[in-house]
Parts: structure tokens; C-alpha cells; sequence
């Protein structure tokens, strides 16, 4: 038997390992993001709203005159390869990596650079992500235990709940914000009558919507990906569940309204970000997104672009491009619109990497999510 | 092994210990991958490429290796033994896996290994005072063996090559020993065997249970490697994968499974431009090449050499006469 | 007891498709040995054809057509010639292999060629609820029950009643003297995959209005066609359509009624239950083995 083949094969594979050197007058921030699979339009909305920035910025000159650049890796929106990713754009010693959105990947690739002490820019949500005593993690939204909080108020409060069903995705994202809810529930005296998980892709919820119909609680909090929230919700209307649904960002986002019809009409929920805020600041970037990119950009949108533009005021607080001082100057950092307008809206960065701000209350009517309220920062 | 395998061999082996010094941590990363990868591709190609049978349940038991190996090794166990231990359990769970399985007809094998594998994924999932659930584990420390830490990419790709080498060096010998002999003429020729008085079904069953095993090895080196591990990483993907990998390198070659995890670990990285359609490009291969030859790129190559060999007729032996398969 | 019913009636509804796409996957098995691990795939694209044709500009019953002759044409002719055909000459092994490999191809072909996110899809009938017990179930999961009900009595005339059909159960049974009566034997064979590709193609567009239509449905619906066909007895066509409504009715009730975090485990359990202790499946014929 012949293995000239495995040689060739070795030969070849070392040729297309090596990589080149990157050029002097920019700042190398490598976006390691889910551009194709499942997490596609976080990944690509993330990356829009990032483009936008980094364009509104090199057009102005750039970050203390050195103009951005930022390659796009595609993780595939699977954990294993957003690693491999992260690992390989850390070869070429970036400024800051930024990305990935998805949870799951955030975590595996957050080991890396943490080891290099590279800061890192994440999307995912998951409580776990600033728990992990990692100085280098920065949020661009909300973790769970930031957004869990004010939703159990509202329930408490709004919604005058005493007792609540839980229906939750099981994945990392799923799984995080239930623990974190169910803990809100606890402290706030609430009784949790039925905690019942899905999985990911799942397409029959009947067996979902008896449980909770049975469980006959004054609330459900229901906590799920896009596409089941959409099937969820249909299923929910057809059987008629009485008590009122209650959601985060993603329920009542405009893709599970556009999936679900009108079965999402007077669903009520904490909004963290969005385009449909009643601030200026935030309607004009939503215009300019509109413009550049001919769609109407969801929350991972706004993550990416004010993002980048907490990236350019730490830089230009510390004068330099240094990342290890990056995490240090970060932590405690708080950012208006006055000093840099590109932030949007007042945000603050705490020692774990986790960012506050002020979120919404909102309600889905006639097809459209409508704010009811402007909730204030949780800090301060 | 005529001398010019021999040749490619050790040119192959020279080749493994020098390129790491050519190369970033990421490509080293690779190449671990690639070492790691192809000990459970070996073990896969026994139940596989020699015994013939479908199992969908090798990444499952990368898994099972790899949530023993980090669960011991945070528990505080020495490395050596948590390495043992991951492939033990593995093989006795396989055993237990393929005794009544291996009952029944053919294809049922596919079936039952599909759910189980569904099913691991489940247990590691749900059971979160065990598993640390869906939220993985994470920090998994490289082994420090004698004074020597792996913590470095390169050395730890050294331990991984290691490994490897020590692991196939013993297939090796045992598919050359008396019982691997009687397990080859089994693929060959199972009728015959079973007229001669060999019980097909307990090589079967040893087959599986040795693969499996081998899926351990390959989980307790894999965890230290990407030092974080979730349930996600070891469902139906990785069984497909390493399927698509014997198959491409060669089902019942011994060396088969060294190219086809080269190929699997390599081919993203050459269709850089195109990344996300890698995947199907790696099955477009497979079904093409299973269609035109069954036997692998090492058949392919091996019928190639046989075709121009065959013109020339060196040593003066006929062009028609072949030699016998090793 | 209103919950318990309404379970049994939407099991009975997800149970007819995994019904209508066993009856497909079981009928290769049977004539052909061809056992179509890309089975869920073959649901799955129907559905990206039908679309497809839409955005040319298609009205959705003229698309439906299209959606339908391209799957007998593709999944079911061009599979039979391109794939099964070359395979089978190796043996079951390589086939099997094959269609593993199909069914990732095709499966990242749509996600890469078409879009990773769910696509509505228009439903054949409006859906509107109709209580019945105190349990709702909708148009559409009657239609499907309806179809895969026609579709099986169909089915089960013409293989029993039809000379085609009994031509074709000869070759199911035994091809090498089915060949030496007279019987074109590769035509049958040939009408089994087109008789598929008409049954893919029915169920994917009875499906993606519930499931949406999404590059992933094919796992789940592949997983449950091979669950069902199993637990029925994979060599009755009879016992596909069993297996399925049992199938679907205990996914309802073992996630209503046991650990949720496990409601994906039950079926699995059931399928090594049958496989090790029953291997012809609830309702099928105990199969001679040739050497």
C-alpha cells in the first residue's frame, strides 16, 4: 500500500496554515461572527451594525488616526469552529476580537482570549458569560441577570402576578435566563407553578400548551428561540390560553410578529434594545441603517454599532492602543451621548464586563411592537 | 508493507514531529485536532471498514471519554489513569452496547447507535449535578507527565502525536496477531469463516467494543485540547463526521483514517473563501467517491499506482499478475 | 381529562405525518432494500422547490405542481439512477453510506443555496379551529389526516388490488424468481422511488405550514419516519401508518405527562425496545433471511 497521498496532503495543508503580517496604519479588531447556520441573523444584524460604525468612524479618520479594520469570520453558529476562529485571528495579535453573538461559542472562545489578554466584544446574553471572573469579556447588551430583574419586577408590579408558569428553551441561552428568572421569582415571593422545557427546533408545542393551560398561573414567562416562540404562540391562541404571555426582547421581536401573525397581538415584554425606542438618537441610527443596508436592523444591530463606539471612546480615554489597559480602563466606565454621540443611549460598564442601561416595556399591538415604558438603569 | 510504504511512512512521521516548528498556535491547534481525530477514526474503521457494520454512535463515545477524562481530572486523578479509565469505561459500555444489538440483523445497528447517541446527548444535557449540563466544563488543565507540562500548544500536540503513534503501533499489532488475522478473514470472506468454525458475532462484538474504546483514547486527549467541553460537540455531527472520514480515507485500510481526518480537518481551511459550503462539499466527495471507488483515496491511490505499475512490469513479472492486498 | 384528549388529538395530527413519510421510507426498504437515511431530507426540499417557484412567480398551486414533479423527477428518478443503482452493485453498506452523505448534502445545499431561516409557507386550507370534545384541533391537521388517510387506502389498492401492485409486492419479496415469472422487476423498483418522491413531496406540503419550512425539518421528520417505520414493522406498509400515529400520540404524551427535559428520550427507548426484542416491529411479518 502507497501513502504518497498523505504526504501531499501534509505538504499542501502546511502551505495553506501560514498567514501574512497586517499593515501598520490600522487597528486590527477581527469580527468573529454566525454569518451562516441558525444564529444567521444575529450574526449578520451584529455585523451590520458594526459595518455601519466602522465606516461613520474610519470616514472621520478613524480611532486616534489609525483607521479600523475588520475581517469576518464565519463561525458557522457552531461553538467548535467560533474556537478555531478565535484562536486563529489571536495568531495575528488583534487590538480587540469582536463577536461572537451566540452564547455558546461566546463561552469557548472567551478561555482564549483571555489567555492571550486580548478584550473581547460579545453579543451572547447568557449569565455565565461575566461570571467566569474573565477581565477581559465586555457585553454589548444585557446579560440575564441584568434583564431578569426588571422583567420580575414588571411582572410583580405590572402584571401583579403571584403565580407564574416558565416555558424555556433548552440550550445555554434558554437555560440561563430560566435559572436567572426562576431565582428573581424566589426573591420576590412568587410562586413558579410550572417550569416546562422545549427544545431547540421544536415544532409541536400542544403537549407545551396543555401543561401551561393546566398549570393556570397568572403570568407565563415564555423564553424561547425565534421560530418556536412563533409556533408557540399560534398554538397558545388556538387552544386559548388565558393568562397573559409575557416575553424578553425576542418574543416580542418583529420576526416572531411577522412568523406568528396575529397570534402575537397582546403579548407584553422587556425590551432591552430596539429601533422602535422613543429616542431620537436611537430613530436616527435606525434611519441610517435603514439607508445603508435596506432593512430594518434588529437589536443585535444596535449592539454592534454602539459597541464600536465604546471601543473608540475607552481608546481614545487611554490615548493609546493598549489592550490589557483596554480591560482595565473599561471596567467602571460610564459612556453619554454627549461625550460620544455614537453610544446612543447612556451605558455603563461594571467590573464584569457587564453594561447597564435604560430598556422598555413593550407590547405587541396590531402587528407592531409598541413601547409602553422607559425603565431606568438598574445601577446608578 | 513493501519497502516503499515504509519509505512514505517514516517520511510521514518526519514530516508530523518537524512541521509544528513552521507553524502558529493555530495550526498547531490543527494538527492536534487532526492527531486526535484519527485515534477515533481508527477505532471506527475496525467497526467499520473491517467488521462492516454502521455504528452512528463513535461521537458519542468521544464524549462519554471526554466528560470522564474532564470530570477525573478535576476531581484530582493523575492523568495516566484517567486516560486508562476513559478508554475502559468506553469499551465495556460498548461491549454492553453491542451484545444484544449485534443480535439482530444488519442494518439495526445504524438504528440503535442513532439513539443512543441521541440519548447521551440527553444525559449529558439534562444532567446537570454530573455534567455541569448545558453549560459545559470548562478550564480542563493539559497533563504535566513526569515533570513534562503540555500546557504549551506544542507540546501538547507532541503528547497528542505521542499518543497516536502508541495507539496505532498496537492496532497494528493486534490486527497482525492471530485473532486480528481471523477478524480480517471474517470481512473477506464471512460465510467461509462461519463454515470454519468462527464465531462471527463475538469478533463483531470485539470490533465494536475495541472501536469504542478507542473513541475514549480519543475523548481524553480531546478535552485537554480545546480545554472546554458542552454536550453539543458530541452529538449526531461528530458520528457523521468521523463516518465521513473512514469512508473518505479508506474503510478497512489501516492508514485510511489518518488521511480522512486530514481531510476533514484540512478542507475548511483550503476552501477559506467559500467556508460555509465546506460541508457540503465533504459529502459531495463522499458520494462520489463511493460511487466510483468504494475503497477510499487510498484505494484511489493504490489503483492508480497499480494502473501505471502494471504498464511498466517491473521485475519482470507480467503486467496482469497483482499482488496480494496486505 | 380535556388536556388528555386534546394530547391525543394532536398526536393523531403530527402521528399522520410521520405516518405518510414512514409509508415512503418503508416501501424502498421493502422492494429495494434501500434503506433512505436522507428519508427527512427528501420531506424537507419539496418544500424549497415549491418556494422557489413561487418567487418566479408561480401561483402556489402551479408551484405545488412543480414542487411535486421535480421531487418525483429528482428524488425519485435521478436518485434511483445516479445513486441507488451504482450503490446497490457494492451492497447495502456503501448505499446506506451514501444516503447519510446525501442527506448532509442536501440538508447544507438548501441552508447555503436558499436561507438558514424558517420560511413561512402557505397552508392548503385555511386554518381556522374546530372544537370537537373540548379539544381543538385546526383545518390544516385535519387535512393532514385526511390526505395521509387517502393517501394510505390508495396505497394499499394498488399494491393489493392492481396487477402492478402485486408485481411489485413479488419483487419485494423475491426478486430472483419474481425475474424468472417474467416480472420486469426493475420497473417496479423504479415505480417504488417515483411512488417516494410523490410522497415526499405530498407530506412536505402538508407540513411546512405547522413546521415552517427550514433547512433542519429534515432531521426530526428522518429521525420519526425511521422510529415509526421500526416500531410498525418495517415490512408493511400497514405497519409504517401504525408505527407513526403511535409514535406521535406517545411524543404528546410522555412530554405532557414525563420529564420534558427526556421528551425526546421515549421514542428513542420504545425504538430499542422493538429493535432488541422484537425486531420485525409491532405489526410486521417475521422476514427470512437468504444467505
Amino acid at each position: 500500500m502507497c501513502r504518497p497521498g498523505l504526504i501531499v496532503s501534509v505538504v499542501v495543508a502546511s502551505l495553506g496554515l501560514l498567514s501574512s503580517a497586517y499593515a501598520q496604519s490600522t487597528v486590527y479588531m477581527p469580527a468573529v461572527l454566525e454569518l451562516s447556520g441558525s444564529g444567521a441573523v444575529s450574526g449578520t444584524n451584529f455585523r451590520d451594525g458594526m459595518i455601519l460604525a466602522v465606516e461613520e468612524i474610519n470616514a472621520k479618520g478613524g480611532i486616534l488616526g489609525k483607521k479600523i479594520e475588520m475581517p469576518l469570520l464565519d463561525t458557522q453558529s457552531e461553538a467548535g469552529i467560533a474556537r478555531a476562529q478565535v484562536q486563529k485571528v489571536l495568531d495575528n495579535n488583534p487590538y480587540v476580537v469582536l463577536g461572537p453573538v451566540f452564547s455558546g461559542s461566546v463561552l469557548t472562545a472567551m478561555l482564549l482570549t483571555q489567555q492571550a489578554g486580548v478584550p473581547q466584544l460579545v453579543g451572547g446574553e447568557a449569565a455565565a458569560i461575566t461570571q467566569k471572573n474573565n477581565p477581559y469579556v465586555f457585553r454589548t447588551s444585557f446579560g440575564q441577570q441584568f434583564s431578569m430583574p426588571k422583567i420580575a419586577n414588571y411582572v410583580r408590579d405590572g402584571v401583579k402576578a403571584k403565580t407564574v408558569a416558565v416555558l424555556w428553551v433548552n440550550n445555554d441561552f434558554g437555560k440561563g435566563g430560566r435559572d436567572s428568572f426562576i431565582k428573581e421569582m424566589a426573591s420576590r415571593d412568587i410562586k413558579v407553578v410550572a417550569d416546562v422545557s422545549t427544545e431547540a427546533g421544536q415544532a409541536d408545542f400542544s403537549a407545551d400548551v396543555v401543561k401551561m393551560k393546566a398549570a393556570n398561573a397568572d403570568a407565563i414567562f415564555v423564553y424561547l428561540n425565534e421560530e418556536e416562540s412563533a409556533r408557540f404562540l399560534k398554538e397558545a391562541k388556538k387552544q386559548g390560553i388565558k393568562s397573559p404571555l409575557i416575553g424578553e426582547t425576542t418574543l416580542l421581536g418583529q420576526k416572531v410578529i411577522d412568523l406568528a401573525g396575529d397570534a402575537a397581538n397582546g403579548v407584553r415584554g422587556h425590551v432591552g434594545l430596539t429601533v422602535d425606542a422613543p429616542i431620537p438618537a436611537v430613530k436616527e441610527f435606525a434611519e441610517r441603517f435603514k439607508k445603508r443596508f435596506n432593512y430594518v436592523c434588529d437589536h443585535n444591530g444596535i449592539k454592534g454599532y454602539t459597541g464600536i463606539y465604546f471601543i473608540k471612546y475607552v481608546t481614545e480615554k487611554m490615548g493609546k492602543f493598549d489592550s490589557k489597559l483596554f480591560a482595565h480602563t473599561a471596567h467602571g466606565i460610564a459612556v453619554t451621548p454627549k461625550e460620544e454621540p455614537g453610544i446612543l443611549m447612556e451605558a455603563t460598564w461594571d467590573q464584569n464586563g457587564d453594561v447597564d442601561r435604560e430598556s422598555f416595556l413593550g407590547e405587541v399591538v396590531d402587528g407592531k411592537q409598541k413601547i409602553v415604558q422607559i425603565l431606568p438603569k438598574l445601577g446608578k | 508493507m513493501n519497502r516503499l510504504g515504509i519509505i512514505v511512512v517514516g517520511a510521514a512521521v518526519i514530516f508530523a514531529i518537524a512541521v509544528p516548528f513552521f507553524l502558529k498556535p493555530f495550526g498547531i491547534y490543527l494538527i492536534s485536532m487532526w492527531a486526535v481525530l484519527t485515534i477515533a477514526a481508527m477505532g471506527l474503521n475496525l467497526t467499520l471498514g473491517y467488521a462492516g457494520q454502521i455504528s452512528l454512535a463513535q461521537g458519542a463515545f468521544v464524549g462519554i471519554g471526554a466528560y470522564t477524562t474532564a470530570l477525573l481530572i478535576q476531581a484530582g486523578w493523575p492523568y495516566p489513569i484517567v486516560f486508562i479509565s476513559a478508554g475502559l469505561l468506553c469499551f465495556a459500555i460498548g461491549w454492553g452496547l453491542g451484545y444484544p444489538a449485534l443480535r439482530v440483523q444488519h442494518h439495526y445497528l445504524a438504528f440503535v447507535t442513532l439513539a443512543f447517541t441521541t440519548l447521551v446527548f440527553l444525559v449529558l444535557r439534562n444532567e446537570e449535578w454530573l455534567t455541569r449540563g448545558i453549560y459545559g466544563i470548562s478550564g480542563i488543565a493539559r497533563p504535566t507527565l513526569l515533570g513534562w507540562s503540555t500546557a504549551n500548544a506544542r507540546d501538547f500536540y507532541f503528547f497528542c502525536l505521542g499518543a497516536l503513534t502508541v495507539i496505532a503501533a498496537a492496532t497494528w499489532w493486534m490486527l497482525r496477531s492471530p485473532w486480528g488475522r481471523a477478524f480480517i478473514a471474517l470481512r473477506e470472506n464471512p460465510i467461509r469463516a462461519l463454515s470454519l468454525g468462527l464465531d462471527t458475532r463475538r469478533y463483531t462484538l470485539m470490533a465494536f467494543a475495541i472501536g469504542s474504546g478507542l473513541a475514549g483514547l480519543s475523548g481524553a486527549l480531546y478535552a485537554p485540547l480545546v480545554q472546554f467541553i458542552e454536550p453539543n460537540s458530541f452529538a449526531l455531527g461528530l458520528s457523521f463526521n468521523l463516518l465521513l472520514m473512514v469512508i473518505v480515507g479508506g474503510g478497512g485500510c489501516f492508514f485510511g483514517p489518518f488521511v480522512g481526518a486530514l481531510v476533514a480537518v484540512l478542507l475548511p481551511e483550503w476552501m477559506r473563501i467559500t467556508q460555509s459550503y465546506y460541508l457540503m462539499v465533504y459529502a459531495a466527495i463522499v458520494m462520489l467517491l463511493l460511487a466510483f471507488c468504494p475503497s477510499g483515496l487510498l484505494g484511489l491511490i493504490e489503483r492508480v499506482i497499480k494502473a501505471t505499475r502494471g504498464r511498466r512490469g517491473p521485475d519482470g513479472i507480467a503486467p496482469n499478475a497483482e499482488r496480494a492486498n496486505p | 381529562m380535556a388536556s388528555f384528549i386534546q394530547l391525543l388529538v394532536s398526536g393523531l395530527a403530527t402521528g399522520a405525518i410521520y405516518a405518510l413519510i414512514a409509508v415512503g421510507f418503508t416501501l424502498l426498504w421493502q422492494t429495494s432494500q434501500t434503506i433512505n437515511f436522507a428519508q427527512g431530507e427528501f420531506v424537507m426540499l419539496p418544500a424549497f422547490f415549491i418556494l422557489s417557484a413561487m418567487n418566479w412567480g408561480a401561483p402556489f398551486w402551479l408551484a405545488a405542481l412543480i414542487g411535486i414533479a421535480l421531487s418525483v423527477a429528482i428524488l425519485g428518478l435521478l436518485f434511483k439512477i445516479i445513486i441507488v443503482d451504482p450503490m446497490l452493485r457494492h451492497g447495502v453498506l456503501p448505499l446506506v453510506i451514501s444516503t447519510i452523505a446525501l442527506s448532509l448534502f442536501l440538508k447544507e445545499s438548501v441552508k447555503d443555496f436558499y436561507s438558514s431561516q424558517a420560511q413561512p409557507f402557505p397552508a392548503l386550507v385555511p386554518s381556522t379551529d374546530i372544537h370537537i370534545f373540548d379539544a381543538v384541533i385546526s383545518t390544516q391537521s385535519l387535512a393532514v389526516l385526511a390526505v395521509a388517510i387517502v393517501t394510505v387506502v390508495a396505497l394499499q389498492v394498488l399494491l393489493n388490488k392492481t396487477r402492478v401492485g402485486r408485481c411489485m409486492q413479488a419483487t419485494a419479496q423475491n426478486p430472483t424468481l419474481a425475474r424468472i415469472l417474467g416480472i420486469p422487476t426493475r420497473r417496479m423498483v423504479l415505480y417504488t422511488f417515483l411512488i417516494n418522491g410523490v410522497l415526499v413531496a405530498v407530506a412536505s406540503i402538508l407540513v411546512s405550514p405547522i413546521y415552517l419550512a427550514k433547512f433542519t425539518n429534515g432531521e426530526t421528520l428522518g429521525m420519526a419516519a425511521f422510529v415509526a417505520a421500526i416500531i410498525g414493522g418495517y415490512n408493511q406498509v400497514r405497519g409504517a401508518i401504525l408505527g407513526g400515529v403511535i409514535l406521535g400520540i406517545l411524543d404528546n404524551l410522555s412530554a405532557a405527562y414525563v420529564s420534558s427535559q427526556y421528551r425526546g428520550a421515549f421514542p428513542l427507548l420504545v425504538l430499542i425496545a422493538v429493535i432488541l426484542l422484537r425486531p420485525q416491529g409491532l405489526f410486521g411479518r417475521i422476514e427470512e433471511r437468504t444467505v
